[in-house]
């Protein structure tokens, strides 16, 4: 050990400590590039499904004077909601459009004349009819949805540009709606129906409301079971059962059984639900028990890390002024640990809103047109909803498949708001 | 204590809800599963039917013609579906299992045609191929020059097979093997165009098949998975491709993709319908007689769908793409629909 060999360690130190500090930079800069490519993918989906999918939630209606001629009609006097029913609506409104564009003639013009407004128009002058009947024999100017192929060209989707022969919407509509559009009678505005209607094969008819009840209704039976039974599970495991082989093997099992595919838990669903209990297809009883098996040990994972995480010092003190394990654990344990639980289910249950594999084996990938009430009756599910949309030959569907995924992920957004505001307004640290 | 009674008290309360359907075995809605190819065609019906009858809307899944078949010919019963979408025939198999689950009066409808179509963007110009050009430019093995062996297809341009065909990379999105229309195509383009090479036909009935139904795996097949407006799109942003359909697909988006005439005739509605287009298919459903008394709405349902207003030459199907059948055929077929005259198994 002389002096110069100091000098020397000092200087290599000194060399090197550039070196370092430049490899601490290089490594910071590795973290914000990952951090801006991976803000930069979500910004990028973000900003591609809303600007496919904000359209879906407006829509174009046209203006016309309906005459409710209750002659044309067959309606009597004073009808009752069945008379209503049977009273020929088609009729009020093929005159209606007749008399808008008189000079239209030939059989093949007039059909397509006839499709400029919605098939389910109908039905909406008789929910007007029926709200009012006081309008039976005026003449009201009323808005009906237009037909699909309608919105999808006023939208801008289909450009005049393209030839006629190669478009489905042809020249002779684009003047009728030129022609609505110079008198004023033709309007874009909130699509009401995209969330008051359940699907339907016209995309001017279809919404989510089906698949939204659906998902609630599934997510309600999935949080009623996994919740309750998922936390029951990670106190027993962790506060009081014996640490044994049998306890391990179960432990080794409940991971193993978070990273199993979950078609898998459609499979067992099918297996043990619908063919040997009898509970009924396509339910959201079913598709809750089965998305609840699911998310069972994600929740029971969560909620063991959580217990595990409250300091000892807590558990010693109530022992010691003489609480019982009991009381110990449901009075000062589980309080602390509640946070870190209801992260681990919040998410969980978002995971669980998002799948559409195992609902498939259970008959929740179905077309369903009338909004689910029950957990009994047939539904199916937001993500559902988006793949059948998506493989559907229409061109309107598909704004609506990106209008879906917009209500979807603003429901997961609210889910794991939640999840982390919760955390923040109930967490203590030590 | 009171989280331990709030989870019995919520414990009870799943209890009961589980319970309380079980005593319901009755169902008042017709259930339908079966081919996503029908699918479009179906439920159409059944919203139609919904709307203007008294009887619940029918629900229609999407679980392929195989895995509906599978569940339709489970038994008789409410557990089990009415009715089932195919876009084939049913297989000797299949009813071999229906009947030994006591399906034993399967109503067979045939309810129109559907084409599968080679297509591509506007950009390309359109190309007249035969069953023979599209066998050797898929095909997994394909004789070689001398026409005496086959080898590895050995093929990336259209025109090293063809020369009529563009000088342009072979490049084909289609549907995978899961998929009733890779089926569709696999039997009526690949085995006519590999009958029409002496080599291949020459094969016995086994090795034939095995040639005819193999498609090349070197990437110039991608498997694009079951959503057909996922081809359209991307022959769209890749206008180099080509890809396989259904005519529906086509029909809506005329736009922007063009159907390549298939031995001299172009995908159109009228072609397909006179059958000059040689590559379309027909779709069935089948209905469980046994049914009919059990489910109600069901022959009312079967008389919408077999109705001229749905599947005539201007029904409501038509404007979905469903391609019609010949007037006597559709008589038939929806006399054996009012009678529900079963199959003979």
């Amino acid at each position: 050990m002389t002096r110069e060999n100091d000098l020397s360690i000092a200087d290599r130190v000194n060399d090197s400590l550039q070196r370092r500090y430049r490899a601490e930079a290089r490594f910071q800069w590795y973290g914000r590039i990952a951090i801006f490519l991976g803000l930069a993918a979500v910004f990028l989906l973000f900003a591609d499904i809303t600007a496919k999918g904000y359209k879906a939630f407006v829509h174009t209606q046209i203006q016309l004077e309906i005459n409710f001629d209750t002659l044309e009609m067959g309606l009597p006097a004073n009808p009752t909601a069945d008379d209503m029913r049977r009273a020929d609506f088609d009729r009020v409104l093929q005159l209606a459009i007749y008399d808008r564009f008189p000079d239209v003639s030939g059989r093949n013009d007039r059909r397509t004349l006839r499709s400029l407004v919605s098939s389910g128009s109908v039905y909406q002058l008789q929910s007007v009819l029926e709200a009012n009947p006081e309008l039976a024999d005026t003449t009201q100017r009323v808005w009906l949805i237009a037909d699909d192929e309608v919105d999808v060209f006023n939208k801008g989707y289909i450009s005049r540009e393209v030839p006629e022969a190669q478009r489905r919407f042809k020249d002779i509509q684009i003047g009728w709606l030129d022609d609505l559009e110079a008198q004023d009678e033709i309007r874009v505005v909130f699509n009401k129906t995209f969330f008051a209607n359940g699907d339907s094969r016209d995309p001017e008819q279809a919404g989510i409301l089906g698949a939204a009840m659906g998902s609630f209704l599934t997510m309600l039976v999935t949080l009623l079971l996994a919740v309750p039974l998922g936390v029951g599970a990670a106190i027993y495991l962790e506060e009081f059962a014996p640490k044994n082989r049998l306890t391990q093997f179960i432990e080794l099992n409940i991971n193993n059984l978070a990273a199993v595919p979950s078609i898998i838990f459609g499979l067992l669903g099918l297996a043990i639900f619908i063919n040997f209990f009898g509970l009924p297809r396509s339910a959201p009883l079913v598709g809750g028990l089965v998305l609840a098996l699911m998310t069972l040990p994600t929740i029971i994972i969560a909620g063991r890390s959580a217990l595990k995480s409250v300091p000892p010092s807590i558990r010693e003190a109530a022992l010691g002024v003489g609480a019982s394990h009991t009381q110990t654990i449901l009075h000062h344990v589980l309080p602390l640990a509640m946070p870190g639980m209801l992260t681990g289910s919040i998410i969980g249950m978002a995971k669980a809103l998002g799948e559409t594999a195992p609902l498939l084996m259970i008959g929740m990938v179905a077309f369903i047109v009338d909004v689910p009430g029950t957990i009994t009756d047939s539904s199916t599910v937001l993500p559902v909803q988006i793949y059948l949309w998506a493989d559907s030959p229409e061109r309107a569907f598909l704004e609506k498949t990106s209008g879906a995924t917009l209500v979807l992920l603003a429901f997961l957004i609210t889910m794991n708001g939640l999840a982390v505001t919760l955390r923040r307004k109930l967490e203590r640290r030590w | 204590m009171s989280i331990i009674q709030k989870t019995i008290a919520s414990l009870v309360f799943i209890t009961l809800f589980i319970c309380s359907p079980l005593a319901q075995a009755q169902r008042d809605q017709i259930s339908v599963v079966g081919s996503s190819t029908v699918y479009p065609f179906t439920t159409v019906v059944a919203e139609r039917f919904g709307r203007s009858s008294d009887y619940a809307t029918p629900k229609v899944e999407s679980t392929g013609t195989g895995g509906g078949m599978k569940q339709f010919c489970g038994g008789v019963g409410t557990q089990y579906p009415d009715l089932v979408n195919a876009s084939r025939r049913i297989k000797q198999s299949e009813l071999d299992d229906c009947a030994a689950n006591g399906v034993s009066e399967v109503v067979e409808i045939k309810v129109g045609y559907d084409g599968v179509v080679i297509a591509s963007s506007y950009e390309q110009d359109v190309m007249h191929l035969t069953h023979r050009d599209v066998f050797l430019a898929l095909a997994k093995e394909v004789p070689n020059e001398a026409g005496t062996a086959l080898i590895e297809n050995p093929y990336s341009y259209w025109n090293e097979i063809n020369s009529a065909l563009p000088n342009r990379h072979i490049e084909v999105l289609g549907p995978p093997p899961t998929s009733g229309t890779r089926d569709a195509f696999l039997e009526l383009v690949m085995e006519v165009g590999a009958a029409a090479i002496p080599l291949v036909a020459a094969l016995d009935d086994d090795a034939f098949s095995v040639v005819a139904h193999t498609i090349r795996e070197d990437g110039v097949y991608v498997d694009t998975g079951e959503n057909d407006n996922l081809i359209v799109q991307k022959l769209n942003a890749n206008g180099e491709g080509v890809g396989i359909f259904g005519f529906s697909f086509l029909d809506q988006n005329s736009d922007s993709v063009q159907g390549h005439f298939i031995e001299g005739v172009a995908p159109e509605f009228d072609a397909i319908a006179d059958g000059s287009y040689s590559v379309s298919r027909p779709l069935y459903i089948y209905v469980k007689a046994q049914h009919v008394e059990v489910v109600p709405g069901m022959q009312e349902f079967i008389s919408e769908f077999t109705s001229e207003r749905a599947w005539g030459e201007d029904g409501y199907l038509t404007d979905r793409g469903l391609i019609p059948m010949p007037e006597d055929e559709r008589e038939s077929f929806s006399s054996d629909a009012a009678n529900m005259r079963a199959m003979q198994l």
